[in-house]
C-alpha cells in the first residue's frame, strides 16, 4: 500500500488532536507514517500507533526549533524525494502552511490548504473539501500534479482509532539542513502563558466576547469556565486592548469549528464570521435583534449579555449541584 | 533600501463568488479593490523608507482593473508601478503567482520584497513563503512588528503557542499582518501626485515565462463549488429576564451540558 506521511503537531511530544485527525485522513488514501520533528519522541509512536501509523519518522535538529519553517520545508522534501509518498498530509496551522507552500515549490506539486476534508475519487487523485469565501462556499478539488500536498483545518472530523495498531517502526532520519535554511533565526521566545482553558484552536466549546462587553469579560469567563470552553474575542475587542490577540477569532485570527460557539456582544461581521462558521452549533447574546449573528445563531438570546450569561453560568451550577 | 510591495487586487468583499464556466474565483462582473491586508504591507515600506531612504515599487499580478491597487498604492507614497497583465494568467494558482511575482521582482531589483498576510478573496496565505522558497532568500513572514537596523531585520511573531522574535540579514522575503501597523489613507497631495508616477506594464513574454501558470498548469482544479445552505431558522427568543435560564435549558437539550 502507498505509503502517506503525516506531519505530527505535538506539544513537548504530547500529540494533539489534530494529529489523530490526520492520520484518520491518511488511512483513506494508504499507509500512515508519521513525520516527528523534535526530540521528545519517546511516548509518540504508541500514540500514533493508536490512529493508524505504521512507522515514525523522528528528525531531531536545532534547526527545526530555532529557524523559521523553511528547515522543515527541506527535511520533507528529503523525505518526499527518498521515500516516494502518495501524499503529505500537514497541520493548518501558520507553520503548517508555510511549510507546506515552500514544501510544494520544492517538489513541483499541488498544494490545498484548510481542507476540511479529504479522499481518495474514483480517479484514484487525492481530493479534498475547503470552506472558502469566510465559509460561504464549499469547494471540492483533485490534486492534479506531483505528490499531493493538503493542510487540513483542526476539528475538521472525529478521529478514529485504528482497529488493530500494528506494532509501530521507529526511524531516525538524518537531513543535512543547508545554511540558507537557518537564515531565518529564532532569537527569542515567549511562550505563552498557561491560563488553564483549552487551546482556542481546538476546543470543543468556545465562548467569545466582542465590544458589547464594554471591556469587562467577567461573565464570559465565568460562562467559559463553567462549560469548560476557551475563551474568545472579536478584533473590536482586542483592538480596543480588552483581550490579547491570541484569542482573536476571525479571517485574521484563530479559525476555531467547536461544538458549540457562544458569540456575546459580537455583531457577526463577515471578517469574524470567517472564523467560526463551520462551528456545528452556534449561540449568539446580543441587545440588537437585528444584529447579523442572529442569521447564523441555532439560538439565540437578544438581550444584554451580562445578565443573561451570569443567569446561564448559575443556572447550570444549580443543575450540576441538584444532579451531583 | 529598496522595497518592492506586492499587492493584490481582489473582489470586493460582498461580492465574492465563482465563475460557473470554469469554477475560478469570478473576477469579471464584480466591483474590485487592494486587499485590505495588503495596505498594512504598503505601510510597512513607506514607513522603513521615510526613516531611512529608498524606493518602494507596488507590484501586481492581475486583469486590467488591478491597476487600481497599484494606484492605490501610489497614492498613499509608493513611488512607482508595476503590473503584470497576461491572458494567459487566468486561473493561475498560487504557485503560478509566486513564480510571475519572483520573476518580477528580481527583474526590479530589491532589498527587501513585502507582503501582505493573506488575499482577502480566499487566499491562502502561502505566496509570500513561496516567493522566498523561489527567490532562495530568508522569509521573516505574519510579523506584527517590525524593525530594521541596517542590513538586519527582526521581527515579532505570534505563533500557536509563543511570542517569537526572529532575525535575518537581507535580501529578504517580509510579510505583515493586519497588527502590524495603521496604513494611511491617501491625502489629497497623494492623490495628485500619483497621477505622474510611472508605472510599468508586463507581460509574461516580458518576464521570459511561457507555460507554467494558468488554469491548465495548476496543481490542483476545483471540481465542484456550492453555497453553504443557508442555516435553518435558529430559535431566538427576547430576554425578559428569564433568558439565561432559557440557555441554560437549551444547551442541556442539546446534552452540551
Ligand atoms: C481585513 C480585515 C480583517 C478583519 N479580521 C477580523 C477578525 O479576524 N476577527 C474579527 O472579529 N473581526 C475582524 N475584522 C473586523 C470586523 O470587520 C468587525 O469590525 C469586528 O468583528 C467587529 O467586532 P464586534 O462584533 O465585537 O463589534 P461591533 O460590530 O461593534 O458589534 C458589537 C455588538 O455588540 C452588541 N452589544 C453592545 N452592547 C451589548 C450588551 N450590553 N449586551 C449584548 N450585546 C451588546 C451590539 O448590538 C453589536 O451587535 C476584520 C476587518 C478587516 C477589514
Ligand atoms: N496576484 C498577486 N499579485 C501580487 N501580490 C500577490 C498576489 N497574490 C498574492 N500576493 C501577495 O501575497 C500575499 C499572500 O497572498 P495569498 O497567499 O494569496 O493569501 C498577499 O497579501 C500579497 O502580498
Amino acid at each position: 500500500m502507498s505509503e502517506i506521511l503525516v506531519v505530527v503537531d505535538h506539544t513537548d511530544g504530547a500529540i494533539r488532536t489534530t494529529t489523530a485527525e490526520l492520520l484518520t485522513c491518511a488511512r483513506r488514501l494508504g499507509e500512515p507514517s508519521a513525520v516527528f520533528f523534535g526530540a521528545e519522541a519517546d511516548a509518540a509512536p504508541g500514540q500514533l500507533a493508536a490512529y493508524g501509523a505504521t512507522k515514525v519518522y523522528v528528525l531531531d535538529d536545532a534547526a527545526y526549533r530555532d529557524c523559521l519553517v523553511a528547515p522543515k520545508a527541506e527535511a520533507l522534501a528529503h523525505l518526499v524525494a527518498d521515500r516516494r509518498p502518495a501524499a503529505v498530509l500537514i497541520p493548518s496551522t501558520l507553520e503548517g502552511k508555510e511549510v507546506a507552500a515552500r514544501l510544494s515549490i520544492k517538489t513541483d506539486s499541488g498544494l490545498v490548504t484548510d481542507a476540511i476534508d479529504i479522499a481518495r475519487g474514483d480517479d484514484g487523485a487525492v481530493h479534498t473539501t475547503q470552506s472558502v469565501f469566510g465559509g460561504a462556499y464549499t469547494t471540492t478539488a483533485s490534486i492534479t500534479r506531483g505528490t499531493p500536498i493538503v493542510t487540513l483545518k483542526p476539528n475538521s472530523l472525529t478521529p478514529e482509532s485504528a482497529e488493530a495498531a500494528a506494532p509501530v517502526e521507529v526511524e531516525t532520519v538524518e537531513v543535512a539542513v543547508s545554511d540558507a535554511a537557518r537564515a531565518a533565526r529564532i532569537i527569542g521566545r515567549e511562550p505563552r502563558e498557561n491560563i488553564g482553558r483549552p487551546d482556542l484552536a481546538d476546543a470543543s466549546i468556545v465562548v467569545s466576547g466582542g465590544r458589547g462587553t464594554g471591556g469587562d469579560f467577567d461573565a464570559v469567563e465565568a460562562f467559559a469556565d463553567c462549560l469548560g470552553a476557551a475563551v474568545g474575542a472579536s478584533r473590536a475587542a482586542v483592538d480596543a486592548g480588552w483581550y490579547p490577540h491570541a484569542f482573536q477569532v476571525g479571517q485574521t485570527g484563530v479559525t476555531v469549528s467547536p461544538q458549540l460557539y457562544v458569540a456575546s456582544g459580537i455583531s457577526g461581521a463577515i471578517q469574524h464570521i470567517a472564523g467560526m462558521r463551520s462551528s456545528k452549533i452556534i449561540v449568539a447574546v446580543n441587545k440588537d435583534a437585528e444584529a447579523p449573528i442572529f442569521g447564523l445563531a441555532d439560538f439565540g438570546v437578544v438581550g444584554d449579555l451580562r445578565p443573561v450569561l451570569v443567569q446561564a453560568t448559575t443556572e447550570i451550577d444549580n443543575r450540576r449541584a441538584a444532579g451531583a | 533600501m529598496n522595497i518592492v510591495v506586492c499587492v493584490k487586487y481582489v473582489p470586493a468583499t460582498a461580492d465574492r463568488t465563482f465563475s460557473p464556466v470554469d469554477n475560478t474565483v469570478d473576477r469579471a462582473d464584480v466591483d474590485g479593490m487592494l486587499c485590505e491586508l495588503d495596505e498594512h504591507a504598503i505601510e510597512e515600506a513607506l514607513r522603513i523608507t521615510e526613516a531611512d531612504e529608498g524606493e518602494v515599487t507596488v507590484v501586481t499580478v492581475g486583469p486590467e482593473d488591478a491597476a487600481e491597487a497599484i494606484a492605490r498604492g501610489l497614492q498613499m507614497g509608493a513611488h512607482r508601478g508595476v503590473h503584470i497583465v497576461d491572458d494567459a494568467l487566468h486561473g493561475s494558482d498560487a504557485a503560478a503567482t509566486s513564480l510571475v511575482l519572483a520573476a518580477a521582482v528580481r527583474r526590479i531589483g530589491y532589498d527587501l520584497v513585502l507582503c501582505g498576510m493573506a488575499s482577502t478573496d480566499g487566499g491562502m496565505g502561502v505566496v509570500p513563503a513561496m516567493l522566498a522558497e523561489r527567490l532562495g532568500v530568508p522569509q521573516l513572514t505574519l510579523a506584527s512588528r517590525v524593525t530594521v537596523e541596517g542590513g538586519t531585520v527582526t521581527i515579532r511573531r505570534e505563533s500557536n503557542t509563543a511570542t517569537e522574535y526572529i532575525e535575518a540579514s537581507g535580501p529578504l522575503v517580509l510579510s505583515v499582518t493586519d497588527r502590524s501597523n495603521e496604513p494611511r489613507y491617501p491625502s489629497f497631495k497623494g492623490i495628485m501626485a500619483a497621477k505622474r508616477k510611472p508605472v510599468d506594464t508586463w507581460s509574461l513574454a516580458d518576464l521570459g515565462i511561457a507555460s507554467e501558470v494558468g488554469l491548465e498548469a495548476a496543481g490542483t482544479k476545483v471540481s465542484a463549488f456550492a453555497a453553504r445552505p443557508a442555516r435553518a431558522g435558529g430559535q431566538i427568543v427576547s430576554d425578559e429576564g428569564e433568558g439565561g435560564a432559557r440557555l441554560a435549558e437549551y444547551l442541556v437539550g442539546q446534552k452540551l451540558v
